[in-house]
């Protein structure tokens, strides 16, 4: 059986910065190992560590009897390591680049073409070993990553993220394949920041800033709350529900599910007290299972900052909440031949939180892009505020705020300087600039670090920020593309109590998402696919469409591949 | 472990197609030869033709006159003669004219005492152009001083006669210099930028980590990286070739081995340096930028391609000795316009064998199958 042990590996870079706290463990090849964390975790380094592409500062290590940077030769022959991002020639074919990896490999005759056909079949890219790489989606990519990965049949395989980037579909189709090779005795280690892929796992390996807080079946960390998370049905607004919930000393953390919310206790805590405190009279509490994602945000203490002082620095904005402030009404983009985006419609309500979901490369980057202005239209109509993006594209951005995909801060200027310059840009002048920005640094707790600048501030405090400079200029409408991509569970919740609050006052988000818990926090949800809209509703209505007890994840999968099977047939 | 050719070939088999599929090393390798080729072929040209001269005769005299004359009779220069100093010097300033010269009003009696003097007047904005103004104008002088005593019967004055002749490029076209220099530029250009490019671009694109984790060894990760840009530049080198010898009709009159293998030397100076910029970088923008500075630029001014080194300051002068491209130039200028010169190639020879050394020791040294 192949092993990996650590030996007090630690490894710090620069002065002071220290990726991988004095760890010690063995790692069996019986079923797939997770090693899960959020971003800056370490699990990157960890895993180069194992392939010998970084040394530890200290301690040391064998993989499958081998040390990684003496033994390099022998490591290679034996190990597969898929780095995180894509990296395989995008301008060379699938089967050239399997041809090319095979060659490094030195696989050749009739064991290579046995290889090409077991894994092109495996992988289910037989149909397109003469396209281009780069014109692969991300799904088939990480598959092809993988292919070229097991091409020498190695005994350990090391997976750096595989499925970031990939939709539910892809993921599922991942994970498959790994299992079955998990199965005749590969020792696998998966990493990955993504909570319910810790489910999948045998063995999991909990990181987080560089120290193993939890190892063992991912069964045992959710048994930690047992008994302590409660499903709570309620008439009352799910969402004031939640945000009253999360200001109660039990309670540990507490997020949306369609239209009820869960709880976790702290331990020790019964469930009544926590429903007589709350408004509502018609509230009815069920025990629930605990997931993996409770048990992990539990571990580190629970969610700290439970409300959101948003409430106070924002204005309300009035107006009956069947007002329409969003529409769009054929809405159609091409790019040459193709059809990015295909006569969608669809009208957003004042205060709704309104998803927009799709698989990789559906086109709901496109269309989200259209709707703030960002992108031009090719033909139909987006409305917001009742006014035409087509010819009031600027008069429309003044009342919507924007945070774009990884924040789009300014990483040279400071946090005092990112806020006066977009405050500025938003027409915000003088005394009235001032006092803005002063309420931003006291709400989000910038004090401390208003001369850092955001590349030196944690992904956390990146996000709060930008969402600050979004809000600014009291937007009436808030667009967020992918706000909590490579954010850790907690700063997540964290912001999500930040949009409730928003929505509290009257204010409409929009939002792109790709983690299926947080679509949960929608209050209507656009599924796209192939530049079509093929579902709208709640998302209670939508997993009603799948069956009775779908998760999202699971109904998302479904709708996706009827209406494939709808558009090819 | 251990080198295996099979890898290597596979390794500069896939850096060639990648080459050829990616339309901006396309544009860096054969597009920008071309144009830079064709610029310095056609566009730039350090020769004048006719210059415009005001010329201001203050006052009517039988040596001013016979100056005049020489003037007009001149294939390089065009006289315009001005009436008052206000009007030329107007001209002066439209850049009408290039220059004024003034014949004073008592330049009859200074001649006649043997110490006459005129005043010429350059556009100091335009130094190249002032400089060819004042060297014609005292060569016309001169023309003049001697039709004028041959005229006088009087004995020429003794002492040395400057006579110019230009050798290994008669006719003095500055295409004949200018273009064997533009190969060095175009050769630095794929050399240096397209490589530190390319190889930067894996860094980035996350290829060089997926590399890295397969049985490949450093030397066939370093030949994979020069093999397919030399055979590129040797490529160029024979696309340049054609055209300056057969389209440019600039003559050659050294060996084509002694071509071949002088530029050899040179490319895999130039590669050498590009490889080591885009290791230490691992930033296409940062790499383009470094490469910029250091390969390229200090090929365009300091290797005498354009300027001459020999009229250079002391401290510029003695900057230009590291860099290879100087010594290129003079090999290329020496295969082109004089022939085989042993003593000249030599020399140039032995230090594009250092700097083609200690960069590719460096390269090798600085490479590291390791991410730290």
């Amino acid at each position: 059986m192949n092993q990996i042990i650590l030996h007090h590996i630690e490894k710090q870079f620069g002065q002071d910065t220290l990726a991988i706290k004095p760890l010690s463990l063995t790692i069996n090849s019986d079923g797939v190992t997770g090693l899960v964390g959020p971003d800056g975790a370490g699990k990157t380094t960890l895993l180069r560590m194992m392939d010998g592409l970084l040394s530890p500062t200290q301690g040391n290590m064998t993989v499958a009897g081998l040390n990684p940077l003496d033994d390099r030769a022998s490591l290679r022959a034996i190990l597969g390591y898929m780095p995180q991002k894509f990296s395989l020639y995008e301008n060379l074919t699938v089967a050239e680049n399997l041809n090319l990896f095979a060659d490094l490999r030195q696989i050749h005759g009739q064991t290579r073409q046995d290889r090409f056909d077991k894994l092109l079949a495996f992988t289910d890219l037989a149909r397109f070993t003469d396209r281009l790489a780069g014109k692969l989606s991300g799904g088939m990519k990480q598959k092809l990553g993988l292919a070229c990965t097991l091409l020498g049949n190695p005994q350990v395989l090391l997976l750096d993220e595989p499925g970031v980037g990939v939709d539910p579909i892809s993921r599922q189709e991942l994970w498959k394949m790994v299992h079955s090779l998990a199965n005749e005795g590969m020792l696998i280690i998966w990493s990955t920041s993504y909570l319910d892929e810790a489910e999948q796992c045998q063995d999991i390996l909990l990181l987080n800033q560089g120290e193993l807080i939890f190892r063992g079946k991912p069964t045992h960390l959710t048994q930690r709350v047992e008994g302590r998370v409660y499903a709570l049905k309620s008439t009352y607004s799910h969402r004031q529900l939640l945000l009253d919930a999360l200001k109660l000393p039990a309670i540990s953390d507490g997020v949306i599910e369609g239209n009820d919310i869960r709880l976790i206790l702290k331990p020790e805590q019964p469930i009544e007290p926590v429903i007589a405190a709350l408004p509502s009279h018609d509230i009815t509490a069920t025990p629930t299972q605990g997931r993996f994602e409770d048990a992990f945000i539990d571990l580190l203490g629970g969610i700290k900052q439970k409300q959101s002082v948003l409430t106070q620095i924002m204005p309300t904005f009035n107006g009956s909440p069947n007002d329409i402030v969003i529409e769009a009404k054929g809405l159609t983009r091409t790019f040459g031949t193709f059809t990015a985006t295909d006569h969608v419609n669809f009208s957003v309500k004042r205060g709704e939180i309104f998803g927009l979901l799709g698989p990789n490369g559906a086109g709901k980057s496109t269309t989200f892009k259209m709707m703030c202005g960002l992108l031009s239209i090719s033909a139909g109509q987006a409305l917001v505020l009742g006014l035409d993006l087509k010819k009031s594209a600027a008069q429309v951005r003044q009342k919507l705020g924007y945070m774009a995909q990884r924040f789009s801060l300014y990483d040279k200027l400071t946090v005092q300087q990112n806020l006066a310059f977009f405050s500025g840009i938003y027409g915000l002048m003088g005394r009235q600039q001032k006092a803005r920005s002063q309420e931003m640094i006291s709400a989000f707790n910038f004090q401390s670090i208003l001369d850092k600048t955001p590349a030196e501030l944690p992904l956390g405090f990146k996000q709060r920020l930008a969402l600050a400079c979004a809000l600014m200029h009291n937007p009436e409408i808030v667009f967020l593309d992918e706000p909590t991509s490579g954010v850790d569970p907690i700063t997540r919740r964290e912001f999500w109590i930040h949009i409730n609050s928003l929505v509290s006052k009257g204010v409409t988000v929009m939002v792109t998402t790709h983690f299926m818990d947080e679509a949960e926090y929608c209050d209507r949800i656009a599924l796209v696919n192939r530049g079509k809209l093929i579902a709208l509703g709640s998302p209670n209505e939508l997993k009603q469409k799948v069956g009775e007890n779908a998760t999202m994840e699971q109904t998302f999968i479904q709708l996706v591949l009827d209406s494939e099977s709808k558009m090819t047939a | 472990m251990t080198f295996s050719f099979a890898r290597t070939l596979t390794l500069c088999r896939k850096e060639s197609k990648l080459i050829l599929r990616d339309p901006s090393s396309l544009l860096i390798a054969v597009i920008i030869p071309l144009l830079l080729l064709f610029i310095f072929g056609y566009g730039i040209n350090l020769d004048s033709n006719k210059l415009r001269i005001g010329v201001l005769v203050e006052q009517q005299s039988q040596p001013a006159n016979a100056f005049l004359h020489v003037l007009n009779g001149s294939p390089y220069i065009e006289p315009i003669i001005g009436s008052h100093r206000a009007e030329l010097v107007q001209k002066l300033n439209r850049s009408e004219i290039r220059g004024i010269v003034v014949i004073p009003v008592n330049f009859a009696q200074q001649f006649a005492t043997q110490h006459a003097t005129i005043q010429l007047i350059t556009d100091g904005s335009e130094p190249n152009i002032a400089n060819f103004v004042q060297a014609y104008m005292s060569a016309i002088w001169q023309i003049w001083l001697q039709q004028q005593n041959e005229d006088t019967l009087t004995t020429p004055p003794t002492g040395i006669q400057t006579e110019l002749r230009y050798w290994f490029n008669s006719a003095a076209i500055s295409q004949y210099f200018i273009l064997p220099g533009a190969i060095t530029i175009i050769m630095t250009v794929i050399g240096s930028i397209l490589t530190s490019l390319v190889i930067a671009r894996e860094w980035e694109s996350g290829t060089m980590e997926a590399l890295l984790s397969t049985p490949m060894t450093k030397l066939e990760l370093l030949l994979s990286k020069l093999l397919p840009y030399y055979l590129l530049g040797l490529i160029a080198l024979v696309i340049c070739f054609i055209i300056t010898v057969f389209i440019m009709h600039v003559p050659f009159r050294g060996s084509l081995l002694l071509l071949l293998l002088t530029s050899s030397l040179f490319l895999f100076t130039v590669l050498g340096l590009g490889l080591l910029i885009s290791t230490l970088t691992r930033n296409q923008f940062n790499a383009a930028m470094i490469a910029l500075n250091v390969a390229f630029l200090p090929s365009v001014m300091l290797s005498g391609f354009v300027f001459e080194v020999d009229s250079m300051p002391l401290l510029v002068r003695l900057a230009t000795y590291i860099i290879p491209a100087r010594y290129y130039v003079n090999i290329m200028q020496t295969l082109f316009l004089a022939g085989d010169i042993g003593s000249v190639l030599m020399i140039n020879v032995l230090f594009l064998v250092i700097f083609m050394v200690l960069l590719l020791t460096i390269t090798i040294k600085k490479t590291r199958l390791q991410l730290d």
